[in-house]
């Protein structure tokens, strides 16, 4: 081989690669497999799973984790993971009522009150993080269990009983609950208004991960930290904002649950971090950080929508509820990694 | 430095000067103030020496119900002048731990409950040995007198599903689905088994995760959808009935929502016509009755109900009581 027929061994960072080719080294493309294969099952074996309405019922459920999953998704790329987000749902909901009824003050004031506090515990689980340098494990942990106690001994002090009091009869609260809880009809059909949120939430966090500084920020710091503050990534400044972005989404989260059923139950919330882990690790988010996508997390929400009421739609056996479930997202997350693994055998 | 603290005053300024400007002239703390401006605490009614009762639940964290039943505990030891304390715990086996603890504290009287009978039998021995009364409620009426309690107070959860399904009957439903917020819980299980014997109709188990109401809400919603035979959602938690309404009314069904155990969403909804009918086992008198019950036996020796369970529902609440109870509901004790 001489010489002068070189040409095409050119530099490898500047190889040009096929559409395809870029289509398959996409991190949610696994889940977006595992979406088609459970709707398509459920589509066989629920009658009503094709129904306008049903769609619209998976949608909520979905929209519900998927919400939370965005910001958790953006967190575990960025390397850490937050165990205090489920009770943070809570805590949101709860202040904003209590606030509201303990001021007779407009039920704004509340929700304002409430974005406040959220985005200061995500700012404390990032500083005690960055600070500490302790395992996220630990210090949301940490975080998770405090709050399941305050949330109940606040509520206990405060309104004495377990569930706040109802705040439907006060100013502002209608608005809020079109903002936070209606319902809107398309073609006969009422979809809620969290599924509006949640898509935004995805486009606004795809936009921060791929298309700004932030974003290169987030995934260096959770490739390799060290090399990433090396290179003048502020790591610090970076986790603290993605912990202050689950507050974020616990916050939208609470205010809904507020907004829909007007009293907040002080237990609540307890084990939803999980799901919402296990939405952003379906959607291709790697539990080791560096790796992932929001699309990811709303496709790994929506697989969890789906299988969790795919159930109910299918009547199977409730006995067997749990299993199902588990069983549904061994798959998916199996052919997510059997996907991405061929994937990336083709570059 | 500097500038993040003026940046945190100008943030609570901000929020104090909203908070000031924003007030809601309806409803709210003002609204409640202005109700119970005339509610007396209470005080001692006895002068019997100041004897010691603890109640040791199976109780979960932030449970509407247990909170309910230490009310009305709460109030009986004022009233009979006793030292009370509560402990709980929703494992069995730290449940019958805090059983040992409050024996070696040499309480007065113990009040427990007995959800897994089995891990319970060892501490209640001890108790008798140690001379210590008990007195069981809620959940155990079959063991309680074998391991030696002077009564029990409550409701038999299987007699207060059968009185669910009566009154179904009476309603003409066809289909009911029984909703279980906690799966593997033997008191869920047993009140839809209740249903079950009496209902004339088909019964279908549906399990939710109890801990997210948004869950809870698809999952009624999705049953509805794919069911449209079922014309009656029977809940088994005062808090599962509301999401039950907003449920249906998503799905378009024309089921009717009932539930066990009452709050005051349940009255108001029982007033207005969005739930059929509630049935109560009266949490608040299980803990009152309890504590009462104790202090008669170490004051007078008395023992109600010859040791045989005493009964505390199952009560069914339609809408021409609902009216009457919401004051109750509201300051929950009922």
């Amino acid at each position: 081989m001489s010489a002068g027929t070189d040409v095409t061994t050119a530099d490898e960072r500047i190889l040009q690669t096929s559409p395809l080719r870029k289509l398959l080294g996409r991190p949610e493309l696994g889940s977006v497999v595992g979406a088609i294969a459970v709707f398509v099952f459920f589509a066989f074996f629920a009658d009503s799973f094709l129904q306008a309405a049903s769609l619209s019922t998976v949608l909520y459920a979905a929209s519900t984790i998927g919400i939370m999953a965005v910001p958790v998704a953006l967190l575990m790329i960025g390397g850490e993971f937050d165990l205090s987000a489920g009770v943070m749902v809570t805590s949101s909901a709860l202040v904003s009522s209590m606030f509201s009824y303990q001021m007779t003050a407009n039920v704004w004031v509340g929700v304002g009150v409430s974005l406040l506090v959220t985005l200061v515990i995500g700012a404390f689980n990032g500083f005690m993080l960055t600070r500490t340098e302790l395992p996220s494990f630990i210090i949301t942990l940490g975080t998770f269990l405090m709050l399941t106690g305050l949330n109940l001994g606040f509520t206990k002090l405060i309104d004495g009983t377990v569930s706040t009091k109802s705040i439907a009869d006060m100013e502002g609260f209608p608005s809020a609950r079109d903002v936070f809880a209606s319902t809107i009809t398309v073609g006969g059909v009422g979809f809620k208004v969290t599924i509006l949120w949640w898509l935004a939430l995805v486009a606004v966090a795809s936009w921060i991960l791929l298309r700004t500084r932030a974003g290169n920020w987030i995934f260096a710091v959770g490739g390799n930290k060290d090399a990433a503050r090396a290179v003048g990534v502020p790591v610090t400044r970076t986790k603290i904002g993605l912990y202050m972005g689950v507050g974020f989404g616990a916050w939208i989260s609470g205010q809904h649950l507020l907004f829909s059923y007007d009293v907040v139950q002080s237990g609540e919330g307890v084990g939803n971090e999980l799901i919402y882990i296990i939405a952003a690790v379906i959607g291709g988010c790697l539990i080791t950080g560096g790796y992932g996508s929001a699309v990811g997390s709303a496709v790994g929400a929506f697989i969890f929508g789906m299988t969790s009421k795919g159930i109910v739609f299918a009547e199977w056996n409730p006995d067997w509820f749990k299993f199902f479930l588990g069983a549904m997202l061994l798959l998916a997350t199996l052919l997510n990694a059997w996907v991405r693994k061929r994937a990336e055998a083709t570059k | 430095m500097a500038r993040f603290r003026t940046w945190v005053g100008i943030a609570l300024a901000g929020a104090l000067s909203v908070s000031l400007a924003g007030c809601s002239s309806t409803g709210g703390k003002r609204a409640e103030d202005a109700r119970k401006a005339a509610s007396a605490q209470g005080q001692a009614a006895v002068n019997t020496p100041r004897w010691t009762f603890a109640m040791i639940t199976h109780s979960g964290d932030g449970d509407t119900f247990w909170d309910i039943v230490q009310s009305g505990a709460e109030q009986a030891a004022v009233k009979d002048n006793i030292n009370f304390l509560y402990s709980h715990d929703d494992e069995a086996q730290q449940q019958a731990q805090l059983v040992n603890a409050a024996i070696d504290k040499k309480v007065d009287g113990i009040i427990v409950t007995l959800a897994k009978p089995d891990a319970m039998k060892s501490a209640l021995d001890r108790a008798r040995k140690a001379g210590i009364p008990v007195i069981t409620v809620n959940s155990g009426s079959e063991e309680s007198k074998a391991f030696g309690a002077l009564t029990h107070v409550g409701q038999d959860e299987t007699i207060a599903g059968e009185a669910v399904g009566e009154e179904l009957n009476e309603r003409g439903r066809e289909q009911a689905l029984c909703v279980l917020h906690e799966q593997g819980n033997v008191g869920h299980e047993q009140r839809c088994d209740g249903v079950e014997k009496t209902f004339d109709g088909k019964v279908q188990r549906l399990y939710v995760n109890g801990t997210s109401m948004p869950d809870v809400q698809s999952a009624i919603e999705a049953k509805l959808q794919t069911d449209k035979a079922v014309d009656a959602v029977v809940t088994l938690g005062a808090p599962y009935a509301d999401t039950a309404v907003k449920a249906k009314q998503g799905a378009g069904s024309e089921a009717e929502i009932d539930t066990f155990d009452l709050n005051a969403k349940v009255a108001a909804g029982l007033a207005d016509g969005t739930l059929g009918f509630a049935v109560d086992q009266q949490p608040y008198l299980q803990g009152y009755e309890a504590v009462d019950l104790l202090w008669l036996n170490k004051y007078n020796a008395d023992v109600l109900g010859g040791g045989r369970p005493v009964l505390t529902g199952p009560q069914i609440i339609t809408k021409d009581d609902a009216a009457a109870l919401s004051e109750y509901t509201e300051r929950g004790t009922r």
